[in-house]
């Protein structure tokens, strides 16, 4: 990809929203820090208020109190239309325009940026290709003929054609099934990797938002109950209400946090280390979570061969995994 | 058919008469029917009155409505063609908001969050997504207005009743029932037509 496009940081301060006719705030006085390039989570039941939250940054929400900054510039200084444009936004309905084609539900941003034509039409391939898509077989597609899944990739691709900075998305994910939402999911955290830019995430699945983050941000009636890493979160849930969220208890998950390379015991002496296989030892890759590697211990030895790039790097114990969740929880 | 065939000239002036009061009622029916449906479709409360307003004149008989009628504009063709809009207006308005309204808030909230303005968004969204409803609101008012405007003929405004009224009063069945024959083919003829355009707007 030749995008270049970096993230943009996002800065809530006391962001408080109403609806009206309610009784209570759906977001009470928020504040959050998203630094350029992260993956946020916001994860919270129905009815937390992460999705108006969310919808606060591209201003489909208005709060009644507080301020937003988008890189670093108030949302309310450009109108509402610019600003929209230049963050990307997916929602759970897709919300393809069913009399458009493929091709033209992902031109529309760049349609009203008033790109030329045949910069818009190179932008759509290069999306369809970034999303997995054959742009020949898709282009001309319309979108009831395509799969669920892909319906929400050309969703993805059309929230990303006019390189936005930011990307919100609003349980995207949520009408997919399983198998498909693992794929979508990794769709997205390579896509994040490419790409460099801020994604807001809003999901109320668990494993969801442990999968995807570098940071969940866990909601509770319109405030923020918790903020950390997902291994943070799982390891010292805050209060009562997060650690039954999120089952933090469950060893077993925060293992699917962990990695083989960051627990390995080193492979020791110049003659071991890096050696070639042996043929009987049973071994695990290096990037493998440790949830892998304890099914692996469970099934076959008392310990494996942790191999990177087809060379033996280290060994796992029970007692070295156990050693990692222990200080997973420091 | 002798009717026909001995006056093709008379057949033709009324029948073209008949088609220029369904048109013009048409025409004018559906450019105040679009901003003003448009307009309520976003207003629940306001678009109940007006809807509940429609319903009222609606419920008038259609000769009742035309003797309202002359006394504040007179005899002739103004009066046929007000009678006329406000029937087909009760059909219009009613589609266009059910149109509107019907369109997935899923597609006007992903048009908005994608950075369209208000108006692109009716443009480039609503008003697409209503098409088909809005089309069917246009046939249904094409039918009403063809048998409607037979009556025209009874405020001297001509059409297809004028054959159907003179051959009533003068005993000559077959010009009566030619005026009500081609009538009836006219309306047949534009329901199969709106329909082919209907599903062509679908697709």
């Amino acid at each position: 990809m030749s995008d270049g496009a970096t993230g943009a940081a996002v800065r809530l301060r006391d962001v408080a929203v109403r609806y009206p006719e309610a009784d209570r705030d759906a977001v009470g006085g928020v504040d959050l820090d998203v630094p350029a390039g992260a993956f946020v989570v916001l994860l919270g039941p129905s009815g937390c208020g992460k999705s108006t939250l969310l919808r606060t940054i591209n201003r489909l929400v208005l709060p009644y109190r507080g301020a937003i900054e988008v890189g670093g510039s108030d949302v309310t200084e450009s109108d509402p239309e610019t600003l929209r444009r230049g963050i990307g936004y997916v929602i759970q309905a897709v919300g393809l325009f069913p009399h458009l084609s493929v091709a033209k539900n992902i031109a529309v941003v760049p349609q009203l940026l008033r790109w030329p034509a045949d910069a818009i039409a190179a932008r759509v391939d290069e999306l369809l290709e970034l999303v997995r898509l054959d742009p020949a077989r898709y282009r001309e597609r319309l979108p009831r003929e395509l799969s669920g899944g892909e319906q929400q990739r050309v969703g993805v691709a059309r929230a990303l054609a006019a390189r936005p900075r930011v990307l919100l998305m609003d349980e995207p994910f949520g009408a997919v099934d399983a198998i498909v939402r693992t794929s979508l999911q990794d769709e997205t955290l390579r896509i994040h990797r490419v790409l460099g830019t801020t994604i807001l995430f809003v999901t109320h699945d668990v494993d969801e938002a442990l999968r995807l983050a570098d940071r969940i941000v866990v909601m509770k009636e319109g405030r923020i109950e918790q903020d950390g890493t997902p291994l943070r979160v799982l390891a010292k849930p805050a209060t009562p209400y997060v650690e039954a969220l999120l089952d933090a208890k469950d060893a077993v998950r925060r293992l699917s946090l962990l990695h083989a390379r960051d627990a390995l015991r080193p492979a020791n002496g110049a003659d071991t280390a890096g050696a070639p296989l042996g043929a009987q030892a049973y071994r695990v890759e290096a990037g493998a979570t440790l949830r892998t590697v304890l099914s692996e211990l469970l099934e076959h030895a008392d310990a494996v061969d942790v191999v990177e790039d087809g060379r033996r790097i280290g060994t796992l114990s029970f007692a070295d995994v156990r050693a990692a969740l222990l200080a997973s929880e420091r | 058919m002798n009717f026909v065939v001995r006056h093709p000239v008379e057949i033709a002036w009324r029948t073209l008469e008949h088609v220029q009061l369904v048109t013009i009622a048409l025409a004018v029916a559906c450019a105040i029917a679009l901003p003003v449906g448009i307009f309520i479709a976003r207003n629940r409360r306001l678009g109940d009155v007006v809807l509940g307003g429609l319903n009222i004149l609606y419920t008038i008989p259609s000769l009742a409505l035309l003797a309202l009628l002359v006394p504040l504009f007179g005899i002739g063709t103004t009066t046929a063609l007000i009678a006329l809009v406000a029937y087909a207006l009760m059909i219009l308005v009613r589609n266009v908001v059910a149109g509107i309204r019907g369109v997935p808030f899923a597609l006007v909230d992903a048009a908005r969050g994608l950075g369209m303005s208000t108006r692109q968004t009716l443009w480039r969204v609503e008003i697409p997504q209503a098409l088909p409803v809005m089309l069917g609101g246009v046939r249904l008012a094409t039918i009403t207005l063809i048998a409607l405007a037979t009556l025209a003929s009874w405020v001297n405004a001509g059409g297809l009743g004028t054959l159907v009224l003179y051959g009533l009063q003068h005993d000559d069945p077959s010009r009566a029932l030619a005026g009500s024959a081609i009538a009836a083919a006219l309306a047949i003829a534009a329901d199969l037509a709106l329909r082919r355009l209907e599903n062509l707007v679908r697709t």
